[in-house]
């Protein structure tokens, strides 16, 4: 077994894949940055809230007022370093923190492509990305390798496929399959879309997609893999993800997967990108085809990073499982929901009127959440329990803060899951005053009054 | 490589037929938990939402502004009577035409949307209560500009109803300010000034539905934070919610407040009215909710057709129907301002306020889930 963990950490493979990968996740995350600010979302999402929903253990991270811009220059000249390969570790530790961060100020804002990012830019750091065809390995010939140990590009290989099997997994469930939802609900209001607009309406299509859809996702990464369907499963990457684009308001993420499913190709293909680039840019692309091999030298750090990354991809693997720790429906409790590749999953709003009682006199009144909270939090905290119960205890303080006293707090909501009709979601006669964040179940969520079978 | 791929297209091609056809078995059993009927195979479920814009712009929203504007031409020429022979009689004539007026203005007040949006018709119309010591320090100014928006609690119908109800106790003390020598004509100069205000604003936004918005309006046909109907539903969700359920009665009630103040319900100064106004907002919202042709029976287009083309029929009566509680619970109503005065908590108001707030929660939750309207200008990604 020993044998055969050396013989495969010793297998080397063409540095130019991930040189070619690092510059096109660095080029999509520089016009991420760029797109964001452009659309007015620093303000709309970091600055304007008054309050902002953080993640358990991670309260302290909030927006920094207009430091926050600097937090996004940061981010995005880390980006342009990690394109270019300058300075490439620092840049991508940078990149990594500075995006976490922003993503953890307010997770109104979560979204699993974002997680992929974050994900991924930390396994960047354990990888020589800049071996091949960067500023580091042009300017020192230290630094310049044509080989990087092959487990290198297969993290990134493992990473993909394990975002493309859970998120097919977690369509293996009865609204996805046998109801075709919530695709029924959502692609029908497409009908305006030029040539596929008008197919939008029909049942057969609401279930082609679907099941296209789960069977896509579980097994693209093994065509990927698989060198002779390679061109092919490829073509369905691009099809699939720009159509993905077209019918949803999902930003970046189909450049980004179409992107980064390069990274399946042989050293060959690479070495071709390089070549066109260094022919634009008038770079000696020979230079790097020195045909030394990266060895991450002393053995201890060596070791370090075979720790890191098998521990890495041992959290990757289990995360999803975590929900099977709780009762109940995991759509409509959402315990265990986020970080597990959980995407388009289902139509999901919901309704909450906040109740501040004086717990002495039973007199009270109706929070009006637009004082407190943008439309798109308030649409965010209706139908997720742990947003609920943050949101009552930032309420309680800012009731006491103006002289309350006894403050009992009650949750009247409603929520719909997948064109269920609405029904009631919080116990409605728990004081949630009085409950506390944690990782145990929320006894308070009313279960679910249906069933969805499946993973 | 070349060679080898094609062999992929076939295994591709079946998995993707298998995909396609194996709906066969399961759409044969509709739920009824999930409220979905399975239409047939052969019919697409989409819906026109142009028709939907263009029903909602030429049947119901621009007669609504001319039937408004023909209301306020009566209001003028009533007011023009009055001015010139300041009797009760024509004082009691003047004040029937603003009930006329004020209940025609409910019918326009929730198509807060692109030009009446750009103007914030709403709050300069019917900001309420209004600021008695600044209406009277205006007058006794006889200077006063109603495009500040310091000046929002002194115009609009609030104003009149303060001017032609409040501002004394009975008719012939109200036409005694109205006469009086030194100070009337300042008194009639305000109410002309208060209704040409409405006027010009309403107007202003009428000629830009007739001159270009119409058309911008029914051709955003799609479906995106930014289009038409995205924005008009989360507009019309608003207005019932902030304007008809809290606006007219839950803050009275002091359900955001915990204290009953019956001063702040509309046209507080002529209570009998309150009521009224309510149920003619709330028959507005039924209309527009159905389609119906303004002023007509005829009903084309509508939110409640879009439910049922998505078959949810089920949520369209359930809508239907809690609308109706709503009206009967407040039909049974005494003036909400007697209800507050005299019972604390006021019981029978409060109940139907629920019945009110009762369909908050399908429109926001259930009716927007269902036709996948995004929610208010959040534009940012999904995933």
């Amino acid at each position: 077994m020993k044998q055969i963990v050396q013989t495969y950490l010793s297998k080397k493979t063409e540095a130019a894949t991930l040189a070619v990968f690092r510059i096109l996740f660095g080029l999509m995350m520089v016009w991420s940055v760029i797109r964001f600010w452009y659309n007015g979302w620093i303000e709309s999402l970091y600055l304007e809230p008054k309050f902002h929903f953080s993640y358990y253990g991670f309260e302290w991270v909030k927006p920094i007022g207009d430091w926050t811009y600097l937090l996004f220059i940061l981010c995005g000249l880390a980006a342009i370093l990690v394109t270019i390969g300058y300075k490439y570790r620092m840049a991508i530790i940078i990149f990594f923190l500075s995006f976490t961060y922003i993503e953890l100020m307010d997770k109104t804002t979560y979204l699993n492509h974002y997680y992929f990012v974050s994900v991924l830019s930390f396994l960047l750091i354990f990888i020589p990305a800049n071996a091949y065809f960067s500023l580091d390995a042009k300017w020192n010939a230290k630094k310049r390798f044509q080989f990087v140990p092959k487990w290198n590009v297969d993290a990134i290989k493992l990473l993909l496929a394990m975002v493309y099997i859970y998120a097919g997994l977690a369509k293996l469930n009865s609204d996805w399959l046998l109801e075709a939802l919530p695709l029924k609900i959502w692609l029908p209001s497409k009908a305006h879309i030029p040539v596929i607009g008008e197919m939008m309406g029909y049942q057969w299509v609401h279930y082609a997609f679907s099941w296209f859809g789960a069977l896509y996702d579980l097994t693209i990464p093994f065509f990927l893999l698989f060198k002779p369907t390679r061109w092919f499963a490829f073509f369905f990457v691009v099809v699939f993800h720009i159509m993905t684009g077209i019918l949803f308001n999902i930003g970046m993420f189909p450049y980004i997967m179409i992107v980064s499913s390069l990274i399946f190709f042989s050293g060959g293909v690479h070495h071709r990108i390089v070549k066109f680039l260094a022919n634009i840019f008038k770079i000696n692309k020979s230079l790097f085809d020195n045909g030394v091999q990266f060895n991450l030298k002393p053995r201890f750090r060596k070791k370090l990073v075979y720790v890191v990354v098998t521990l890495f991809f041992v959290i990757q693997l289990l995360l999803p499982w975590r929900y099977l720790t709780y009762p109940g429906e995991l759509f409509w409790t959402e315990e265990g929901y986020r970080f597990s590749w959980r995407v388009m999953l289902m139509e999901k709003a919901g309704y909450a009127q906040f109740k501040i009682v004086d717990g002495q006199s039973g007199a009270w009144f109706y929070v009006d959440n637009s004082d407190f909270l943008t439309p798109f939090q308030e649409k965010q905290m209706s139908f997720q329990p742990d947003f609920i119960l943050e949101y009552a205890h930032y309420l309680k303080k800012h009731f006491e803060s103006q002289g309350h006293k006894n403050i009992e707090i009650y949750v009247e909501s409603q929520v719909t899951l997948n064109g269920r009709r609405s029904t009631d979601y919080i116990d409605p006669t728990v004081n949630l005053v009085g409950e506390k964040e944690s990782f145990h179940h929320k006894k308070w969520i009313i279960p679910f009054k249906d069933e969805i079978k499946g993973i | 490589m070349k060679r080898k791929f094609y062999w992929i297209i076939p295994i591709f091609a079946v998995l993707f037929i298998w995909a396609c056809s194996s709906d066969g078995d399961d759409t044969e059993t509709p739920t009824d938990d999930v409220g979905m009927t399975d239409d047939d195979d052969g019919t697409s479920a989409t819906f026109a939402r142009g028709a939907m814009l263009a029903n909602w712009a030429d049947n119901i929203i621009l007669p609504s502004y001319n039937a408004f504007l023909t209301d306020l031409e009566a209001l003028k020429s009533d007011f023009g009577t009055f001015e010139n022979d300041r009797s009760e009689a024509n004082l009691v004539a003047l004040r029937t035409a603003w009930i006329t007026a004020y209940k025609s203005w409910q019918n326009i007040s929730m198509f807060e949307i692109g030009p009446a949006e750009d103007n914030g018709l709403r709050l300069t119309i019917n900001t309420y209560p209004t600021d008695v010591d600044l209406i009277e320090s205006n007058i006794t100014a006889g200077t006063y500009n109603f495009e500040l928006s310091s000046n929002r609690d002194s115009r609009g119908f609030p104003a009149l109803d303060y001017l032609l109800n409040g501002i004394a106790d009975t008719d012939t003390d109200m036409v005694a300010v109205f006469t009086n020598a030194a100070t009337g004509d300042g008194y009639v100069t305000y109410i002309s000034d208060v209704i040409n205000d409405i006027e010009t604003r309403v107007t202003t936004v009428r000629n830009a539905w007739q001159n270009g918005y119409r058309a911008t309006f029914v051709e955003n046909d799609g479906s995106s934070a930014t289009a038409s109907v995205d924005r008009f539903v989360n507009d019309f969700i608003f207005y019932y919610e902030k304007f008809l359920r809290a606006g007219k009665m839950g803050i009275p009630l002091g359900v955001f407040s915990r204290t009953q103040a019956p001063n702040l319900v509309e046209s507080f100064y002529y209570p009998q009215l309150s009521n009224e106004l309510f149920l003619d907002g709330l028959t507005a919202v039924e209309n527009f909710f159905n389609g119906v042709a303004f002023g007509t029976e005829d009903s084309g287009e509508s939110l409640a057709s879009y439910l049922v083309a998505l078959g949810r029929e089920d949520l369209r009566d359930d809508i239907q129907t809690q609308l109706n509680s709503a009206r009967s619970a407040i039909v049974a109503l005494e003036p909400f301002r007697t209800e507050l005065e005299t019972n604390n908590p006021a019981e029978a108001m409060f109940s139907a306020y629920d019945e009110v707030q009762a369909a908050v929660a399908m429109f926001k939750v259930d009716m927007v889930s269902a036709m996948s309207i995004a929610i208010d200008f959040v534009d940012a990604d999904g995933d």
